[in-house]
């Protein structure tokens, strides 16, 4: 390797006019929301809904989460996934972007689908990428499902993981009137702090 | 053999950085897990010229009411390469950044500065085959924060890019070359000495357009992600 890597930053206390600009009601456009699904797209509708907290439980007004995952059929919609026999949804793209500023509890909400696991017989997941303020680098971490127990223990990278930290990466599912909520709070400190990966 | 570069951390900041207090409570405290990367890391999302406005690259027009922002005119330019120097192509730069006078849209921002009615401030673009991007704007002022006494941020631009996989995904700050407030700034030496340098661009009379706008050479280095496509 010839050449080394431009070092991170903060996206500091002012991204959302750049990022995020339709979600905190600035006139510029932003490339994607926490509405990742239409009526269209195929599979289970979820919503994942958490918050962010620091070192003294308080709640982050100010964190931007991302998600990417793949469709109902385990398929990421990207060139490096050719997989004819999972078919790509034209309803999907897998991408969504929300900050954490524009709701009174913090909480930031994606209306999704449940994506399928990427293998036959995996734990299917959502990868989630977590910038803020006061965070230099943007850290990555995974959201695994409440009801795929089975599939969970066997699943390599929540193996990587001490069994007492495994919970700090499972979303907890809800039936509610109002449809399928997961609910998936991350904890930067603490006793709870959520496991972050390096890859 | 799909591979992707490992996060350089001597490229990087530690999380948890005390000079820049908001890190104490905010960055990771324990230690990464090493995963093995999977289809999800060599995989991202792709965004072209589809999300792009005829003035998204202009940031000197795409906030005008009235009239021109005030503030220095520039041009930014840069490739976007990996680490083996490949360039990564058709991959979307997004920008923010104060205002000549040193304030941000942002109504969080309460720096007692003035708004510019003609300046928004954000914009984005893509890289081409070449991995070279190119916007124009005004030269960001600097403005205070609160980290420590008389603190002051070095002008800057923010930048998020996301290349080919979420791997790559990269936010970082462009500063310029020969501000005094760099060696003052506890966020830009958060990263160690030998890297941080990376992130000043170089100003180019090449690039600069007579009587029209001064010209800044960034170019940036994301992880690399080589990938064969899975196939069934």
């Amino acid at each position: 390797m010839s050449l080394k890597q431009t070092p991170s930053q903060t996206v500091g206390p002012y991204f959302a006019y750049g990022l995020t600009a339709e979600q905190y009601h600035y006139p510029q456009s932003q490339i994607a929301s926490g509405a990742m699904a239409s009526d269209e797209t195929l599979g289970e509708r979820i919503r994942i809904v958490g918050q962010v907290f620091d070192g003294q439980g308080e709640r982050i007004n100010d964190a931007m989460i991302e998600l990417w995952q793949a469709n109902a059929a385990g398929r990421f919609d990207h060139p490096n996934d050719a997989r004819q026999s999972r078919p790509l949804d034209p309803n999907f793209k897998g991408f969504g972007r929300v900050g954490t500023g524009t709701t009174a509890d913090n909480s930031f909400r994606f209306d999704t689908i449940k994506p399928g696991a990427v293998q036959d017989g995996r734990a299917p997941y959502i990868s989630v990428i977590l910038f803020m303020r006061g965070l230099p680098n943007h850290a990555y971490t995974r959201l695994y499902f409440s009801d795929e127990a089975s599939l969970n223990a066997e699943d390599p990278a929540l193996n990587k993981v001490d069994s007492a930290r495994r919970d700090t990466l499972i979303a907890t599912r809800h039936e509610t009137s109002t449809g399928v909520e997961y609910r998936f709070d991350i904890h930067m400190q603490g006793p709870h702090e959520t496991v972050f990966f390096n890859f | 053999m799909s591979t992707i570069t490992k996060r350089d951390w001597a490229s990087h900041a530690a999380y948890i950085s005390p000079e820049y207090k908001s890190t104490l409570l905010r960055g990771v405290s324990q230690s990464l897990v090493d995963i093995d990367p999977e289809l999800s890391e060599l995989t991202g999302p792709a965004y072209g010229a589809e999300v792009l406005g005829p003035l998204d690259h202009d940031l000197t027009k795409n906030g005008q009411v009235n009239g021109e922002p005030q503030g220095e005119r520039i041009v930014v330019t840069g490739r976007v390469l990996d680490e083996n120097g490949n360039p990564v192509a058709n991959t979307l730069v997004e920008v923010w950044q104060a205002n000549a006078a040193g304030r941000y849209v942002h109504k969080a921002d309460q720096h007692d500065a003035p708004l510019d009615p003609n300046f928004l401030g954000s914009g984005r673009c893509l890289t081409d085959a070449n991995g070279c991007y190119r916007f124009y704007t005004i030269k960001p002022g600097a403005y205070p924060w609160g980290n420590h006494s008389n603190a002051w941020r070095p002008n800057h631009i923010h930048f998020s890019l996301f290349g080919p996989s979420i791997a790559s995904r990269l936010v970082t700050q462009m500063y310029f070359p020969g501000d005094p407030l760099l060696a003052l700034d506890p966020i830009y030496a958060s990263v160690p000495a030998g890297a941080r340098e990376r992130m000043v661009a170089d100003f180019s009379i090449d690039v600069t357009e007579e009587g029209f706008a001064l010209g800044y050479i960034f170019d940036i280095v994301l992880r690399g992600v080589n990938a064969t496509p899975m196939e069934d």
